[in-house]
């Protein structure tokens, strides 16, 4: 299921949501999921589960929560709750998760489900234990066949030329991130953030944008074996 | 072995004639000799001699004991970093490469024998020369202006006392005095670097001397970031910095460093400091050893940076006309890497890559106030192709301009450790 949904995103190149959206407005079109989902401190299960810790969750997880069989599936399809895959369900979820319980239309605006999603996310805390704790909401889940490429590591060694300068080798930040000794699913999923434009750095953009998968691949495997940071 | 070496390169009074001692001891292995121990050239013999392992002897001739960086030397003028910072020494790349680093000068390429010579007397051979000397200035490029004067007034576009000679003459300024700034025309090291020096000087001006004025004198209709620049100009330093460009003289400048005029089309004023920046071309040596064309500069394959006269020696950085890349400290290190694995290719057989390279310069215009622009390159037949970059934007908010500026703090750390060791 969710294997269609992020290769169309990454090969249409979409920005997904962008930070600029208002959780202040998105706490008014909260009202529409008020009826069934909890959010917040002892935030309870009602209709829905509850939807702290949105961001970076798998879905059909929430323990003790009884999801149908549809969502449960779509999770362990690899359906992540992202900025991007919220968007889509949240317009319609039935196109998304078809045979879910969740009894509920849609979002057709845009601006409602940009402003929903910004306000979702501020009960979502950073550490996102779920998914690696190098991602991010903005990251997209990256299909199968994708991250099984293997990467060369002697290429790896000869491209990653171009990274050193600013990450250091050694794994010490010094204003740039250390990413070093980081599992390879978790770097090419970044580095396809970036080159989707799913996050926002243009240094980043610039550098991953020169990168095709098989020289993504080929870095990963290098950048694996360094030494990771403490 | 490498222990004498350590011993040798430690030892502030040893001798560089010691220096045929290494080469017996490498009979036997290919040799590269690097012409500079620069942002090209230290990177080249680092990754030469880390990525075979021992199997390439590598010889670093590089008169200066300690490398002062033009790269955040402006900051240093603006006092937002110490002259110290700036400044690397050779001592890993010795002890922990086993580089044999020669603190001399080269002073001519013989060719055909293959051998580089050292103003020591000396002479050392190689199978594989790489040059990174940087930039010298074209002699009479300015009138008024040549080396003997520069203590008057001073270019500060080769890192070191220059750069400590321009800042304490700014510091000297009487109130609402005048710094007055030559640029140079295209090409020249580091696009952005006057621009960015005259904002760290009207950052220094604005809180010690906020009536003096700043006079720019430019070649050059357009310049590197300048719509970036002017907006961060009039935000910050309104009143204070003009330029004049070719419409208005910028290009018809000449000197009297004994009277501390500068005259522009025929206009002399009376400055306070004047920073001559001249023209520019490759630093001599590449001249000598004949690899330069007419312009100054010595062409290069962006496939190995293998200069266009002579299939042995590869040239790197600033000296090298390669297309489209900046002359910047970023290129240089970007081209060295592509140049070392050509080195190794050639000499070891190892494996050679497609080459790619990629720069970023960035620019401090106030505290905070970081911009930065940058691309991706590759080699194709006819020069290093750029394939796309980015610059930083007008109106962007001030999280992004500050993170920016972290992120040339994180760099200069990154870069140095990867160059020096
Ligand atoms: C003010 C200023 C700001 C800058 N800011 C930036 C920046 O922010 N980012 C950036 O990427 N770049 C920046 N640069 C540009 C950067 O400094 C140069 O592009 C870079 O140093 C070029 O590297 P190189 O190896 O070609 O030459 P260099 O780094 O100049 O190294 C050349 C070395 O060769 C040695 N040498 C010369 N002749 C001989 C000889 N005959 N024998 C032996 N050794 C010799 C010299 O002593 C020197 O150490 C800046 C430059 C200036 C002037
Ligand atoms: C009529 C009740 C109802 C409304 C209204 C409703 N939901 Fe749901 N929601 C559910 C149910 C039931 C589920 C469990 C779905 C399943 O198991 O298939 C669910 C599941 C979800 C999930 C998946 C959670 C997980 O743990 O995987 C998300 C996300 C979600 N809802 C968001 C929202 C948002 C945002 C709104 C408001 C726009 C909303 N829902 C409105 C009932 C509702
Ligand atoms: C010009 C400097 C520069 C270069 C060169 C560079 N990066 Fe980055 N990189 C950055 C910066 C700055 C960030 C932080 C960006 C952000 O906040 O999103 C970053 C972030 C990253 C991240 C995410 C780190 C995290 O903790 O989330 C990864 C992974 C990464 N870079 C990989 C690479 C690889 C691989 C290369 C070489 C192909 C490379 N970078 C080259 C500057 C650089």
């Amino acid at each position: 299921m969710l294997g269609l949904i992020a290769p169309v995103l990454l090969l249409a190149g979409l920005a997904g949501p962008v930070a600029a959206d208002s959780p202040e407005l998105g706490e008014n079109i909260w009202k529409k999921c008020r009826a069934c989902h909890d959010i917040g401190p002892d935030a309870i299960r009602k209709v829905g589960p509850p939807l702290n810790d949105l961001l970076g969750r798998v879905a059909g997880t929430f323990p003790d929560y009884i999801y149908s069989k549809a969502m449960i599936d779509a999770g362990e399809e690899g359906l992540v709750w992202t900025p991007e895959t919220l968007d889509v369900f949240l317009e319609r979820p039935k196109n998304l998760v078809q045979s879910t319980k969740m009894s509920f239309a849609g979002l057709r605006k845009q601006a409602d489900r940009d402003n929903l999603i910004a306000f979702l996310a501020v009960y979502s805390s950073d550490d996102q234990t779920v998914r690696d704790k190098h991602l991010r909401s903005a990251d997209p889940q990256l299909p199968a066949e994708v991250l099984a490429i293997e990467g060369d590591r002697d290429y790896g060694e000869y491209l990653a030329g171009t990274c050193v300068g600013c990450h250091q080798q050694s794994g010490e930040d010094k204003g740039i991130p250390s990413i070093t000794g980081w599992p390879s699913e978790t770097f090419m999923t970044v580095m396809f953030s970036y080159r989707s434009k799913f996050r926002e750095n243009p240094v980043m953009q610039q550098v991953a944008g020169s990168l095709n998968n098989e020289e993504i691949a080929a870095l990963a495997a290098f950048f694996q074996e360094l030494e990771a940071a403490d | 072995m490498t222990l004498n070496r350590r011993v040798f390169i430690g030892s502030a009074a040893a001798a560089t004639a010691v220096l045929s001692a290494p080469m017996v001891r490498a009979a036997g292995r290919p040799k590269v000799v690097v012409i500079g121990g620069g942002a090209g050239g230290a990177t080249a013999a680092r990754y030469i001699a880390k990525d075979s392992d021992g199997a390439i002897d590598v010889t670093l001739i590089e008169p200066t004991r300690t490398y002062y960086t033009c790269f955040f030397s402006n900051l240093y003028l603006g006092g937002f970093r110490e002259f110290a910072s700036l400044g690397h020494t050779y001592g890993k790349l010795a002890a922990e490469y086993g580089i044999n680093v020669v603190h001399d000068w080269a002073v001519g390429v013989d060719r055909d024998a293959k051998t580089v010579a050292l103003a020591s007397g000396s002479s050392v051979p190689y199978d594989r020369l790489v040059i990174s000397p940087g930039i010298d200035f074209v002699d009479g490029a300015i009138p008024g202006w040549d080396l003997s004067t520069q203590n008057k007034m001073p270019h500060a576009y080769k890192a070191g006392s220059q750069t400590q000679l321009l800042k304490a003459q700014i510091e000297a300024m009487p109130q609402g005095g005048v710094f007055a700034m030559i640029a140079p025309p295209n090409p020249f090291r580091c696009p952005p670097g006057p621009y960015e020096r005259v904002s760290m000087v009207a950052h220094y001006l604005k809180a010690n001397n906020p009536t003096a004025k700043i006079l720019i004198a430019d070649p050059k209709d357009k310049f590197s970031k300048q719509g970036l620049f002017e907006d961060g100009w009039t935000r910050h330093y309104s009143g204070m910095i003009e330029r004049l460009g070719p419409d208005f003289g910028g290009n018809k400048v000449e000197v009297r460093p004994d009277t501390m005029e500068l005259v522009i089309d025929g206009e002399a004023t009376k400055v306070d400091v004047c920073n001559v920046i001249p023209a520019q071309k490759a630093g001599r040596i590449a001249e000598l050893a004949g690899v330069t064309n007419d312009a100054g500069w010595a062409p290069v394959s962006g496939f190995g940076m293998v200069s266009k006269m002579d299939e042995n020696i590869h040239v790197l950085g600033d000296a090298s006309a390669q297309g489209d890349m900046p002359k910047s400290g970023f290129s240089a290190n970007s081209q060295a890497k592509v140049c070392a694995m050509s080195v190794r290719g050639a000499l070891t057989g190892s494996k050679v890559f497609p080459p790619k390279f990629a720069n970023t310069c960035w620019s401090l215009i106030d505290t905070d106030d970081g911009i930065k622009v940058g691309a991706s390159y590759e080699a194709t037949d006819e020069k290093i192709a750029s394939t796309g970059g980015f610059v930083s934007q007008n109106g962007e908010d001030a999280a992004t301009r500050k993170a920016t500026y972290e992120e040339s703090i994180g760099w200069y750390a990154g870069i140095s450790a990867d160059i020096f060791g």
